[in-house]
């Protein structure tokens, strides 16, 4: 954490709110994401308890799992989830552009243009917090391994086809949100701390109502959003029941111990009575459902006006680029489901493994970039720490290269007052019209003031196009860091791994989990 | 009130912040610190869901069933290949009257089974370790002694194993956990010949989505070096209980501001991860924050604030000083130019500056 988020916090602390993070709104937002609130049982994995889902906030569907142990009330909220969300992604998948992909011919190794097509837009799914990205990995996993009545006749439990895919389609984009300034899977804790500082801890920041109050308190119930996000985050009512639920996906135990399991106790009498009262049973099926609906309603509400919020900041320059790329990262991923392959493995092999860390490492570089040249507040950060620097051209020196066809190379003298930490001879970037224009470091005078002798991006003439060298007086920005950083080392493809690494990974698809003796309830 | 014993949780909570006096001597002379909060008016927010507590226990029962045999079978796979397979566990009686009892009865069978060379379980074992001048008493979930006289803790978890891997934090917290088990078992095995304690714990979960056990051996070493100097340092209580006022009291029947003042009288050393561990946190919460600590903001900042420990002064830095004030360190002037920085990027922007006001300073 940079000294300045520092001193946001400290500002907000004193403010009694939250202060500025960002000026511009660093994730793209489509216009209609999928939001989506799921609840957990405590102590077993892959038991939800219910979600609210949907696009439109005033309607979102709610679905509940009366009894989180009995396996087919949980398959059948699995298939209810998977048609709700399925239709959503799918509904990307058909409108598309044509486009071109690079790829590399693997006999002769050279790269070659291919004709593809891109899907114009992409799903985005929202969740609440970090958790709720870890849980929807966790669903995938739980599902995409699920076997159909038509692959398997004799499996237990079948499940409808809807729910593998959908478990394929979660672990995508679980997967695709631990690439850095992704956006098809948000959290709205992420979106917000990203944007905003507040004067607690980064660990407080995880409460999602917590962190709404110190950015945006309520003026109806009075108070700064310091007190305010206090109330959220511990106010009790006289059952000793949070008055904020918390955002999940793991519930408040005093609501678990005091309301859901009574209420749950009383359903499963009402399914075990003899004879059978469908009446007693949808009532009390009700009454669970209603107290989970209490649970979720507002952090679904909280959610969306965290977008609201995140939504008001004018995008920033490199949002649409960086959204280009998830929406190659859902085309691709539609095609893999079209062309009929298995589901991700387990655990990925070497080759796969070293790829996506690569990439993350280069997005990482990309998106450190990006957000500074869109945001004088992410670049005053990269100033403070010496990796830019800005200030006026108070002098421009006309010089040319010594060769036949002379080129022009001007000396640029840049009075500064930020101190660039330079580590010999070193190259910097300013943005020209979107592009980046190097200059090599000459010398830094005594006075701070920085000579630089610019290298590129004057056109081919002995005379520098108009516009692209500053001229005396101008306020430029420079930065010791590269624009688009360069990826990673080649390697092998998958069916190459070396066997210091494993060798080459298996063929064909997984086995399904094992069904164990508690999924017969 | 009878005092409430420590337990292992405390203890590689308290090794997490050796620093902070006032837990030292509250878990240390054993005071019912749950209580302690709600009767400051600040009650921690903990409780376990009995859906978490019945699948745990049932999960636990499972793997314990039969005698130990899949326990041991699991022991034998991930920690014990040397050995020839268990066939039947030895499952030695450990019921004694009271703690010392246990404990006692414990190092009993600790004994025993080394000598005899066998296979053994002990299931929920009781042993004793000093800390901060106090005997703490700790019920590990089982102990294996293998053949060769080696002595492993195994620790059950409900947390699941996924295609062979955990939640890194809960695996962090189960290892500290083991270490307390191990340090307590190092002083039993230390007067017995041929005794060791192995440095790898066997964590035991679920696996996958399954109430079925899996089992990973977990390396201790680090954790036990750590917890061990954190537990050596950690003062002692008669040391820090001589500090305190005569008639210092924590009893919860007393009045607020009373219990309030009793608490002050011990320094604490809040920061934002107490939240999870100590009970009494929400009120070292609101203190630290009235006093406008930075230390609330995270332990990085304190680190990176230095000597500016309160809001104000580390804002005052911020706005430039105070004229004639004492020399300026670097920590304060580096935040006068983020702040100069930071202002000139919100102009740029359009955005409302930061609250600006002069340092407080003396007129």
């Amino acid at each position: 954490m940079s000294l300045l988020t520092t001193l946001a916090r400290l500002e907000a602390v004193r403010a009694g709110r939250a202060r500025p993070l960002a000026t511009v709104r660093h994730r793209h937002l489509t216009d209609r994401p999928l939001v989506f609130v799921p609840l957990t049982t405590a102590g077993e994995a892959g038991a939800p308890l219910g979600a609210l889902v949907g696009t439109d906030r005033d309607a979102p569907r709610l679905l509940v799992v009366p009894q989180p142990r009995d396996r087919d009330l949980r398959w059948t909220f699995l298939a209810d989830l998977a048609e709700e969300v399925l239709p959503y992604i799918d509904a990307y998948a058909d409108h598309v552009e044509p486009a071109e992909r690079t790829e590399t011919d693997p006999v002769t190794g050279k790269k070659a243009k291919v004709a593809t097509e891109l899907c114009l837009d992409a799903p985005q799914i929202v969740v609440p917090s970090p958790a709720g990205i870890e849980y929807v990995r966790l669903l995938g996993r739980s599902m995409r391994f699920r076997r159909t009545a038509e692959e398997d006749p004799d499996a237990p439990y079948p499940a409808p086809a809807r729910v593998p895919l959908l478990g394929r389609w979660f672990t995508h984009l679980a997967e695709r949100s631990r690439m850095p300034g992704s956006a098809l899977l948000l959290s709205a804790t992420g979106l917000l701390s990203r944007h905003w500082a507040t004067g607690q801890s980064s660990l407080e920041d995880q409460h999602l109502g917590a962190l709404l109050a110190w950015i945006a308190p309520d003026p109806k119930t009075g108070g700064t959003g310091a007190e305010q996000a206090l109330r959220a985050e511990l106010a009790r009512d006289a059952q000793g029941l949070l008055l904020v639920p918390p955002a999940g996906p793991a519930t408040d135990p005093a609501f678990d111990n005091k309301l859901l399991a009574p209420a749950m106790a009383r359903f499963d009498a009402a399914r075990a009575a003899d004879p059978a009262d469908p009446a007693a049973r949808s009532a009390a099926e009700d009454a669970v459902r209603a107290l989970v609906a209490s649970q979720l309603r507002p952090t679904w509400d909280a959610v969306w006006r965290s977008l609201d919020l995140v939504r008001e900041l004018p995008p920033g320059a490199h949002t649409e680029q960086r959204w280009t790329g998830d929406r190659w990262s859902y085309t691709g991923h539609r095609d893999r489901v079209r062309a009929g392959e298995p589901p991700q493995p387990r655990r990925d092999d070497a080759v796969t493994a070293a790829r996506k860390l690569g990439r993350r490492e280069t997005e990482q570089v990309r998106l450190d970039a990006q957000e500074a040249l869109d945001d004088p507040l992410v670049m005053a950060a990269r100033r403070f720490a010496g990796e830019a620097f800005a200030g006026e051209i108070t002098e421009v020196v006309m010089e040319w290269t010594d060769s036949k066809r002379p080129s022009p190379r001007p000396l640029l003298a840049v009075a500064t007052e930020d101190g660039p930490q330079f580590d010999g001879p070193a190259k910097v970037y300013r943005s020209l019209d979107g592009r980046a224009q190097t200059a090599e470091h000459v010398r830094t005078e005594e006075d701070g003031t920085v000579v630089l002798r610019l290298l590129d991006k004057m056109g081919r003439g002995r005379e520098p196009e108009p516009g692209t060298v500053p001229e005396k007086g101008d306020q430029v920005c420079w930065t010791l860091f590269e624009h688009e950083p360069r990826s990673g080392p080649r390697l092998p493809e998958p069916e190459d791994t070396p066997w210091t690494h494993g060798g080459p990974p298996a063929a064909g698809p997984e086995a399904t989990d094992p069904v164990t003796d508690e999924d017969m309830l | 009130m009878p005092p409430r014993p420590l337990d292992a949780r405390a203890l590689a909570a308290l090794a997490a912040n050796p620093g902070c006096r006032r837990r030292a001597l509250l878990d240390g002379a054993g005071v019912d610190k749950p209580a302690l909060a709600a009767a400051l008016g600040a009650p921690a927010g903990y409780g376990q869901s009995q859906f978490a507590m019945i699948r745990g226990n049932s999960f636990e029962a499972k793997v314990k069933a039969d005698g130990g045999t899949e326990l041991l079978r699991l022991v034998h796979e991930k920690l014990g290949r040397g050995a020839e397979p268990p066939r039947a566990a030895h499952l030695p009686d450990l019921a004694a009257a009271g703690p010392e009892g246990r404990a006692a009865r414990t190092a009993l069978a600790l004994r025993e089974a080394t000598a005899s060379g066998t296979w053994t379980l002990l299931d929920h074992p009781m042993l004793a370790l000093e800390v901060a001048g106090t005997p703490a008493y700790l019920e590990p979930d089982a102990v294996v002694v293998h053949p060769d006289g080696r002595w492993t803790v195994v620790e059950i978890k409900s947390f699941p194993l996924i295609d062979g891997a955990a939640d890194p934090a809960k695996v962090g917290a189960a290892a500290r956990q083991a270490a307390v088990y191990v340090l307590a078992l190092e002083r039993v095995a230390a007067k017995l010949d041929g005794a060791r304690v192995g440095h790898e714990a066997l964590l035991v979960c679920p696996k996958d989505f399954s109430n079925v056990p899996a089992a990973a051996a977990v390396d201790i070493r680090k954790q036990r070096a750590v917890t061990r100097r954190q537990l050596d340092r950690l003062a002692r209580v008669e040391d820090l209980a001589a500090a305190l006022p005569d008639g210092t009291s924590f009893a919860p029947d007393r009045t607020r501001a009373q219990l309030t003042e009793a608490v002050e009288a011990v320094g604490a050393a809040y920061a934002p991860d107490c939240l999870a561990a100590c009970e009494l946190a929400f009120h070292c919460r609101d203190r630290a924050r009235a006093a406008g600590a930075v230390g609330t903001l995270g332990r990085q900042v304190r680190g990176e604030l230095g000597t500016l420990t309160t809001v104000e002064a580390a804002l005052d830095a911020a706005a430039g000083g105070c004229p004639g004030g004492p020399a300026e360190d670097p920590t304060a002037e580096a935040l006068h130019r983020a702040a100069r920085l930071r202002a000139g990027a919100l102009a740029a922007a359009g955005l409302p500056a930061d609250r600006t006001e002069g340092p407080g300073c003396p007129s």
